[in-house]
């Protein structure tokens, strides 16, 4: 009986699934013919630009890393019932608490410390920065949502203020932002690699204990009892605030760790758009996914591919590459008219 | 002059209202009284075209009429004032008193708006903010929106819960003077009092049904057995259970929240005790029980557990509304096990199966240890419930225990609660029916307008003098 529940469960699932990919490329498609391009060309040329070599392929995967732990992080916060619309805030604030220890003076340190260091250092960052959301909505009443939108202005301010002044580079202050950090404080990178091996072992392995955590543990039944109706749970002495408090915390320290692979992987150095849009982005990807983990990887890996993929579009197409945000967009509105039609056909 | 002829409401297969007669005159003040559930809002909904009815006809100064809408309903001149005023709290008394004016001039509105409040001994300042009125001010903003579109029908629903003393008398004397300017007045209320000293007339509604119809002077007695069911033989009580220490005791405990809150309450509560607690609808019993859990801090007084020395009473609520506040849906019942028992911190698909199963097969509830709580009926939600309860539990507290069952699990529940009442613990619930309370209970507490009204033994006491105390009557 629990089997087969589950089985036409995971049937109508995928039914949904392929309706939203179906009502995605037809949007796509009509969009992109009534702006004169061929579709074809499109994709083709996304394909060939993201998956021909593994040289493109780790592109893509190098914009999964930040992308799928931000998304985790989210699975938490969305299951304990919370808007956590601050991961950006927090992607920030981690790769200024990593940078913190890796502009530390000379020392004779091993690098691989600093790197532990400051890898631990950026998850502590995002999850203190998404603690103050918690706080603001647990002790002062302000919603998470715009607790969260305040924090991400002030941890915005806060970057470009330390990469203007106290960070600036030697003579001159740019958007590029600080001085390139020493080379042995890089994530180490096989030739041919646009992703540090590190960084993949990481997401994934923070994406397992997700899964883990939420789906296997009383912890995870908790967080999301308080999610679904935090007045009942209270009768099963389970403190919603708390609950709430951990799972942003747990959120926040994965941006934080986003944000520290970022400077540390990707850019080694801080710049001022270090968090890229990866936290709202994770948003749509929680969403898409029907707030359960399992299909977040996929789900962020095609965003990757999209956002990678885009890259080629100026030069084989001469089309700007901000079509993929069109695509990405027709995908989340197909998405959410498929819940929301079956929504209402349930009532 | 309104008259409403055989009216019938259906909801899917409940009958709301069956064959119900009102004739209401112009210069009268028409009491509706009966128990929460007699059908007394949804005949007022009719009136004011919010539902429209199955059958029946409503004729206005003898002309036919189809009340199908609300407009339809204000345009004769058919107004309501509602439990909870229906007005916009953002807004200046002004403004909610300009809403829906014909004619829109503030400073001409504001001169009307002071005529009004001179004539009927109110004060509002018109540039208050609505929200920083008592519910008895926003009563008289609405009240006089009412009386400046010219209602001819006007209804009130419980219009002196939560407003004080004070308010009440102007009121009154507000819709005496209506009433010999020719307004026909509806007035829907649970309270005796209001009936004797405002009603010309009063019908009594119970299960749908009209069950009476008096003029005045009132037949006390009379109204009192038209509302209420008639008490049957009682059937044996049964064995009281030794009375031991408190286990619960309230001193002067006070709060605002709730409909009309909770004053002065002072009670305790003993071990073997299975204590009734009486009352209309949002009387206090509610925020009484939620104190009593922990939900809700009292405003004043204290709540204690003289008898925990060390350890702490364990105590469960189970809310009457049980799908939105006592139990999660989309968990399962296995799920529910989980969070209510001892559970370890890693969980496979496995944890919890023997328990759950074993609390189906126990309280019989129809359902696998996978169905989701949403899914249960509400009998079986119940059951799950009661299964949650752990062996522990010394303080059981029930909102409603057998509400939305059929009489057979209502049954079983109050057979399952009497057999469960721990040696060391008691059982308090609420229910809105009387014949519950005296024949479960061993002790009941009748409270009105947020005061316990009556605390006695229940076979120290009748039905009818619960039911007195039920409409404020000691």
């Amino acid at each position: 009986m629990d089997s087969s529940a589950s089985v036409s469960r995971a049937g109508s699932t995928l039914l949904q699934v392929i309706g939203i990919m179906i009502l995605a490329a037809g949007a796509v498609c009509l969009l992109l013919i009534a702006l004169d391009f061929s579709p074809t060309a499109i994709v083709g040329a996304m394909f060939s630009g993201s998956l021909t070599s593994w040289l493109k392929f780790s592109q893509t995967l190098s914009i999964w890393v930040p992308l799928l732990l931000c998304s985790c992080g989210l699975l938490f916060t969305f299951q304990a019932g919370l808007w956590n619309i601050g991961v950006e805030g927090q992607v920030v604030m981690g790769a200024i608490a990593a940078t913190i220890l890796l502009r530390l003076p000379e020392t004779t340190l091993p690098p691989t410390l600093i790197l532990i260091g400051s890898l631990t250092a950026a998850c502590i960052g995002g999850s203190l920065w998404g603690i103050l959301a918690g706080l603001l909505k647990n002790r002062g009443g302000v919603n998470e949502i715009f607790g969260g939108l305040g924090l991400n202005f002030v941890a915005q301010g806060i970057i470009l203020y330390l990469i203007f002044g106290p960070w600036k580079r030697a003579g001159i202050a740019s958007m590029s932002g600080t001085d390139i950090f020493a080379r042995d404080l890089w994530l180490s990178m096989p030739a041919g690699w646009r992703v540090a091996p590190i960084a993949l072992i990481l997401a994934i392995s923070v994406f397992l204990f997700s899964l883990l955590l939420l789906n296997r543990t009383r912890f995870g039944l908790r967080v999301k009892a308080v999610g679904i109706n935090a007045r009942a749970a209270q009768l099963f002495h389970i403190r919603p605030e708390r609950y709430g408090l951990l799972a942003i915390l747990i959120g926040g320290g994965m941006a934080g760790l986003a944000g520290g692979l970022q400077v540390i992987g990707v850019y080694h150095r801080l710049i001022p758009a270090v968090s890229s849009g990866y936290g709202y982005l994770g948003l749509l990807v929680v969403m898409l996914a029907g707030y359960k983990a399992l299909p977040v990887p996929l789900i962020t890996l095609f965003f990757a591919w999209l956002a990678a993929g885009s890259i080629q579009l100026p030069i084989m197409l001469q089309i700007d590459s901000s079509l993929s945000g069109v695509i990405q967009g027709a995908c989340v509105l197909s998405a959410l008219l498929v819940h929301g039609l079956r929504s209402v056909r349930q009532r | 002059m309104i008259e409403l002829r055989s009216i019938h409401k259906q909801f899917g297969t409940v009958k709301a209202l069956q064959g119900v007669n009102l004739r209401v005159r112009p210069g009268s003040i028409h009491g509706i009284i009966g128990e929460n559930g007699a059908g007394k809002s949804t005949l007022m909904k009719i009136l004011t075209g919010f539902i429209s009815r199955t059958s029946g006809t409503i004729t206005f100064d003898g002309r036919e009429i189809s009340l199908k809408t609300p407009e339809e309903a204000r345009s004769l001149g058919i107004g309501m004032l509602y439990q909870e005023p229906l007005d916009f709290p953002q807004l200046s008394v002004l403004d909610n008193f300009m809403a829906a004016a014909a004619d829109g001039n503030p400073a001409r509105q504001q001169q009307v708006l002071a005529r009004l409040c001179e004539k009927f001994g109110f004060e509002l300042k018109p540039k208050a903010c609505q929200e920083k009125l008592t519910v008895g001010e926003r009563q008289q903003v609405e009240l006089m929106r009412l009386i400046r579109d010219k209602c001819k029908v006007l209804i009130l629903d419980e219009p002196t819960t939560g407003i004080s003393q004070e308010q009440q008398e102007l009121l009154f004397e507000a819709l005496k003077k209506l009433r010999d300017e020719g307004t026909a007045i509806i007035l829907v209320s649970h309270k005796l009092a209001e009936i004797h000293s405002l009603c010309d007339r009063v019908t009594v509604l119970r299960h749908g049904k009209q069950a009476g119809e008096q003029e005045r002077p009132f037949d006390e007695k009379g109204l009192l057995q038209a509302m209420f069911d008639t008490l049957p033989t009682k059937s044996s009580r049964p064995a009281q259970k030794k009375i031991g220490r408190p286990i619960l005791r309230m001193d002067t405990v006070s709060t605002k929240a709730g409909r009309v809150g909770l004053h002065q309450v002072n009670v305790t509560i003993n071990e073997g005790e299975m204590v009734g607690l009486a009352g209309l609808d949002g009387s206090g019993q509610s925020v009484f029980l939620q104190i009593a859990y922990g939900l809700l801090e009292p405003e004043q007084g204290r709540v204690s557990t003289p008898v925990a020395e060390k350890d702490v009473v364990m105590r469960v609520f189970l809310p009457a509304d049980r799908l939105r506040e006592g139990l999660i849906a989309g968990l399962t019942i296995r799920e529910h096990h989980l969070l209510a028992g001892k559970s370890p911190f890693f969980l496979t698909a496995a944890s919890g199966r023997t328990t759950a199963e074993q609390a189906i097969n126990t309280y019989s509830i129809h359902g696998t240890p996978a169905t989701t709580a949403e899914r249960l009926s509400g009998g079986n939600q119940q059951r799950l419930l009661l299964s949650l309860i752990p062996e522990e539990a010394r303080l059981i507290l029930l909102e409603h225990p057998t509400r939305g069952l059929d009489v057979q699990s209502g049954q079983w529940t109050w057979q399952h609660l009497r057999a469960h009442l721990p040696e060391n613990g008691a059982i308090v619930f609420a229910s809105p029916d009387i014949e519950d309370i005296m024949e479960q209970a061993a002790r009941v507490l009748v409270f009105f307008n947020g005061r316990i009204l009556l605390d006695r033994p229940t076979d120290q006491t009748s039905y009818r003098e619960v039911s007195l105390a039920i409409t404020g009557r000691v």
